[in-house]
């Protein structure tokens, strides 16, 4: 298998082999956050920028940290304090960059596409760290990949993904990342948090969290954004947390070993409790940590492609 | 795809094994305080080398000496150049190596390139007290000033041939060929 993409811009592309490859040369990468000096030489003299249109501290830290272990030299661009303030198109934006001599660019957008777009403008290569609803591969990644090491596999497994399914890009990559490697998606969440017909996609739906919980190996609670929440159709958060957040004791009903997994940040009190959250199930902190090794598998992936591609 | 076109045979599995016990004497000959030696096989045959040394020693002094694995591919000087093969495969020194004696075990010495790629990836593990090179085949052709310290065998080769280190764990049979690419 080898990879020939210059771009990451969302699983939904993906073949199966493609997702396997980025998962097991993650693996490969993780080792190297555990040595003494966590640098590696592979991308050196190479430069990586940041372009976040939406705010991220976690993803941004990630993929800085993965292209800093890469030895890639790195740009962060918030584009509040950037010339896209000014009016500057982001076409325009990603040909200064590329002008800049940038390799590749990881960029996080509010609209669904944006990325796609950008990359076919640039000759650098372009990675999706989230545009609008629409996808978020290397959390989807990181998350498979932190299923993968805990049970050994991700064929078969039952994953529930609980949340506000419609505006959740994390979702979305997910669900197409596990289909694709077999696994069997069940989406949970109020009634107007599910998109129509995502069925369609492969994935089991309920409105039941204890039907969600009852057979699956992992849950990924998803983030209450209520910052989304434009009219007024999320429940209030007492109730969401009444209904749909995840506790000791809707856990018991579960798989004693169920995993319970969360991209972060956590809203406590709200999707989950507070002592799941720390608890002996919760590999939270452990998807933080993989998530550094699946965007320097990625990183290092597109980087040589593309440089093969512009030869 | 280019294809290999065997020539010659240059080691038979009986003689892949009497050199293997060579160089294990020949390492202790070096290194009379066994407790500083470590191991650590370059990916891929030099990994399964390295584990036949260990058990020859293991075998006749009943010592076990720590074994590491070295994926170099982070480290190549001709990433940009090779296009997009390169699989990244596991590095594993789960031992400390400041003041040991590292024996680097690789199957073909070439170029040197791979030695120079190897040793600069083991001093981010640490600073050995010295670093010996031990390879099955010596086949000339060194683009960097490296020699090893341990030769299985010297085979003169001209640039077009390959010379294919064959081991059991992998390929099903131990033999050394030489051979050209087509």
């Amino acid at each position: 298998m080898k990879w020939k993409r210059k771009d990451l811009l969302g699983l939904e592309d993906l073949s199966r082999e493609e997702i396997e490859l980025i998962l097991e040369t993650a693996r490969s990468f993780k080792e190297v956050s555990k040595r003494e000096i966590k640098k590696v030489p592979a991308l050196r003299g190479k430069t990586l920028v940041n372009l976040f249109y939406e705010p991220s501290t976690r993803t941004r830290i990630s993929f800085e940290l993965a292209a800093k272990r890469l030895s890639l030299d790195v740009i962060n661009i918030a584009t509040e304090t950037s010339s896209v303030r000014k009016g500057e198109t982001l076409i325009d934006t990603g040909k200064n960059i590329e002008a800049l001599r940038v390799d590749v660019i990881v960029m996080r957008h509010s609209s669904s596409g944006a990325a796609a777009i950008l990359s076919r403008h640039v000759r650098a290569s372009v990675v999706n760290a989230g545009d609008g609803w629409h996808e978020h591969p290397t959390q989807a990644l990181l998350d498979m990949f932190t299923l993968k090491e805990r049970l050994g596999k991700l064929d078969g497994l039952h994953v529930s993904i609980v949340g506000d399914i419609s505006h959740s890009r994390v979702a979305r990559s997910n669900i197409w990342g596990l289909t694709k490697l077999g696994a069997q998606v069940t989406v949970c969440a109020p009634k107007m948090l599910i998109p129509l017909a995502i069925e369609q996609a492969g994935v089991r739906v309920t409105y039941s969290l204890e039907d969600a919980l009852r057979n699956a190996d992992a849950v990924n609670v998803l983030r209450m954004q209520f910052e989304r929440d434009e009219i007024g159709a999320f429940p209030k958060q007492l109730e969401y947390f009444k209904n749909y957040g995840i506790t000791q004791e809707r856990l018991a009903q579960a798989k004693k070993n169920i995993l319970v997994m969360h991209p972060g940040p956590i809203n406590r009190g709200i999707e989950i409790a507070s002592d799941v959250a720390d608890g002996p199930q919760s590999v939270i902190l452990e998807q933080v940590t993989n998530g550094i090794a699946v965007r320097m598998a990625v990183l290092f992936l597109v980087a040589q492609a593309n440089e093969y591609i512009k030869r | 795809m280019s294809t290999f076109k065997e020539k010659a045979k240059v080691l038979s599995a009986e003689e892949i094994k009497r050199t293997l016990q060579r160089l294990t004497h020949q390492i202790f000959e070096n290194n009379p305080d066994s407790k500083e030696v470590v191991l650590v096989g370059i990916q891929t045959r030099g990994v399964y080398l390295a584990r036949r040394i260990q058990a020859l020693i293991k075998g006749t002094t009943a010592i076990d000496i720590p074994i590491g694995v070295l994926d170099i591919t982070l480290y190549r000087d001709d990433l940009t150049v090779v296009g997009p093969k390169p699989e990244v495969r596991e590095t594993k020194i789960d031992f400390n190596l400041s003041d040991k004696v590292v024996v680097l075990v690789d199957d073909v010495l070439f170029t040197g390139r791979t030695i120079r790629a190897a040793l600069d990836e083991l001093m981010d593990f640490g600073r050995p007290q010295r670093v010996e090179l031990l390879v099955l085949i010596d086949r000339g052709h060194r683009e960097l000033p490296i020699r090893a310290d341990f030769v299985g065998k010297n085979i003169p080769t001209s640039k077009n041939e390959t010379v294919e280190v064959r081991l059991e764990e992998i390929d099903g049979i131990d033999e050394v060929v030489i051979g050209e690419k087509q």
